[in-house]
């Protein structure tokens, strides 16, 4: 290890067969916006784990001053007890102020292994973060499927950490000059501790069918209202016709009507923001409308006139989602 | 191969009711009034595995939860849906944990209620969902665990598992024991019949008190918990909304030249539509 720094903001950085998640390039912006807010600025620093890893000046890029590789075989996969070994030296070693991570399926796992290691606070899925006048983190977490944001703070142990949700923060902007030093750490050492009571086999990868959701300026999401498999293809029209995605809430989910719960918008699912929200026959629960709030315009068609989602809605149109998808496509379609 | 399996559930509000949920403008406290208490759902996936394990490879299943004293009845109903015991920690000190307190003192619970070789977790609850207690849970007692499981086989005294991902997924094989934090896609919670509903009165349900518990006070409810809550608040969503009225055409007519107006090119895509054909 070379320059020891004092403290520092740091992004564990994920990968996932050696590509790097665009949650870290989020988080790191977001660590960059910290360190103005500290008394004494403290290094953006971001730390990857794996066994080769491609890219990794992005990392600087968007604002890492050092980035910390750790590279091993053993760390090719994914594995808690491996990578919280690691971690838990690398974190001691260095003494952090501030440890931020995706709120991923890796970093929900991993971080709250961590924190229980070292004995620290970890907030959990936060929508934001921010320092505070006593140079404390503060972090903003939903609860209630978000109909309640509350401030999370960790004064009494160090670090202080915080998963935050992909999407949550916004696009995350590239430093106008990068500057940075790559710190390769050898987890020799850390690896010999391991117990080897999980073995990671392997990453299988499910292709996403359509437009990802955090890449949509349009998004027809559609809730159980919509009724059937047969309606929902309708919906799949209207997206495919407007260059969307298409989005479902919990219910269709549980229907099945979607191949995959990745189109899940919520606090359980994803946080979008894109630049038009169409909303059929969804209801507007809490944890499905904390998902969506920073839509652009929000359009709802909903046959009751007191379904909450029309509170949060820009345009509203009280009536059947199937005649309106229908007639919508068919003007479209210009037939 | 007989198994002891552990449950662990949490009574919650009800998720339906969220939208009900306010902060008392004085005493700036969350106000969840006449919302009533449920078990947290994923809570009945976990004990669906459980049971599935069990009557595979036989054993006993048992459902733990910290929880205030009325949790007895939630843990009735995990004993009429087919649990054979369960386990009830409850006590004033246990208050105002976090997720580092909560899971220590539900270690504690299972150490003094296990051995267990396998233990089950949902994935989150409804109303923090943190989702950081199944893996704290494993971390204090000392066995290996995975988050977000889609998936599991029992194999001797191991499992394969896999681990749900954004696209896709992690095969894992893990040593027993250990946690399974379990997603709601996993199974189909069975439904309780009218006999398992009978059956459960008599099932034992046991309560344990800190007094009862091999426990370090540091490291319990309040003064536990590295983090600290500050102030809450409910955020604003509303917009202040127009509503389009009129026959069918005309509405969508209006909708075409609102998205329009934001940027949609609709014309291109009429164009690309109709080329197509």
């Amino acid at each position: 290890m070379t320059a020891k720094t004092a403290g520092g903001i740091w992004v564990v950085a994920e990968q996932v067969a050696g590509r790097i998640n665009t949650v870290s390039y989020e988080l790191l912006s977001k660590a960059c916006a910290l360190k103005k807010q500290l008394k004494s600025p403290e290094p953006v620093v971001a730390v990857v784990l794996g066994k080769a890893v491609e890219e990794i000046e992005q990392l600087g890029r968007f604002g890492a001053e050092e980035i910390i590789t750790v590279f091993a075989p053993a760390l090719e996969i994914y594995q808690n007890d491996t990578y919280a070994l690691v971690l838990q030296d690398l974190i001691t070693a260095r003494d952090p102020s501030l440890v931020l991570m995706g709120a991923t399926a890796i970093g929900q796992d991993l971080a709250p292994v961590l924190g229980a290691r070292l004995k620290t606070g970890v907030a959990a899925h936060c929508v934001d973060v921010r320092i505070n006048e006593d140079n404390y983190l503060v972090a903003v977490v939903p609860a209630f499927g978000g109909k309640v944001l509350g401030d999370i703070l960790c004064p009494n142990t160090r670090p202080q950490m915080a998963t935050l949700k992909p999407g949550v923060l916004g696009k995350p902007t590239t430093v106008s000059e990068p500057s940075f030093i790559i710190t390769n750490y050898d987890p020799s050492c850390s690896l010999q501790k391991d117990q080897g009571r999980i073995k990671a086999l392997e990453v299988v990868r499910q292709e996403q069918t359509g437009m990802p959701l955090e890449e949509a300026e349009v998004i027809v999401i559609g809730g159980w209202g919509i009724g059937s498999q047969e309606n929902w293809t309708l919906l799949e029209e209207l997206a495919s016709l407007l260059g969307g995605a298409v989005g479902c809430t919990r219910p269709v989910v549980d229907e099945q009507w979607v191949k995959s719960e990745q189109q899940m918008i919520g606090t359980s699912g994803k946080s979008v923001r894109p630049k038009v929200y169409l909303g059929f026959a969804l209801s507007g629960a809490t944890h499905h409308v904390c998902g969506m709030k920073d839509s652009g315009l929000v359009i709802s068609v909903n046959k009751d006139a007191a379904a909450p989602i029309f509170a949060v809605s820009d345009l509203r149109i009280v009536g059947d989602a199937k005649t309106f998808l229908t007639a919508l496509i068919k003007r479209i379609k210009g037939k | 191969m007989s198994l002891n399996i552990a449950v662990c559930i949490k009574p919650v509000p009800d998720p339906d009711y969220y939208d009900k949920i306010t902060i008392h403008p004085v005493k700036k406290t969350i106000t969840r009034e006449g919302i009533p208490t449920i078990i947290n759902p994923v809570d009945k996936n976990a004990l669906e595995a459980a049971l599935q394990v069990k009557e595979q490879f036989g054993g006993k299943v048992s459902v733990i939860t910290m929880a205030p004293p009325n949790a007895e009845e939630n843990l009735r109903e995990m004993l009429a849906m087919g649990a054979d015991e369960a386990y009830l920690l409850t006590d004033r000190a246990f208050a105002g944990a976090d997720t580092l307190a909560t899971s220590y003192t539900l270690a504690q619970g299972l150490k003094k209620a296990g051995p267990f070789d396998l233990i089950f977790t949902g994935t989150e609850s409804a109303d923090g969902a943190t989702s950081q207690v199944p893996a704290q849970l494993a971390e204090w007692l000392d066995v290996t665990h995975l988050w977000n499981v889609q998936e599991f086989m029992v194999e001797d005294r191991a499992l394969k598992a896999k681990m749900g991902m954004e696209n896709g997924y992690i095969n894992y094989f893990l040593q027993m024991p250990a946690l399974l934090a379990v997603k709601r896609s996993i199974n189909k919670p069975r439904y309780t019949s009218v006999m398992g509903v009978m059956k459960a009165k008599k099932k034992p349900l046991t309560l344990f008190t800190a007094a009862d518990l091999e426990l370090n006070p540091e490291l319990l409810g309040l003064q536990g918990s590295p983090t600290k809550a500050g102030a809450v608040f409910t955020p604003s969503m509303a917009r202040k909304g127009q509503e389009l009225t009129g026959e069918t055409e005309e509405i969508v007519e209006q909708l075409i030249q609102v998205l329009r107006g934001a940027g949609l090119n609709l014309e291109t895509l009429n164009v690309n539509e109709a080329g197509r054909e």
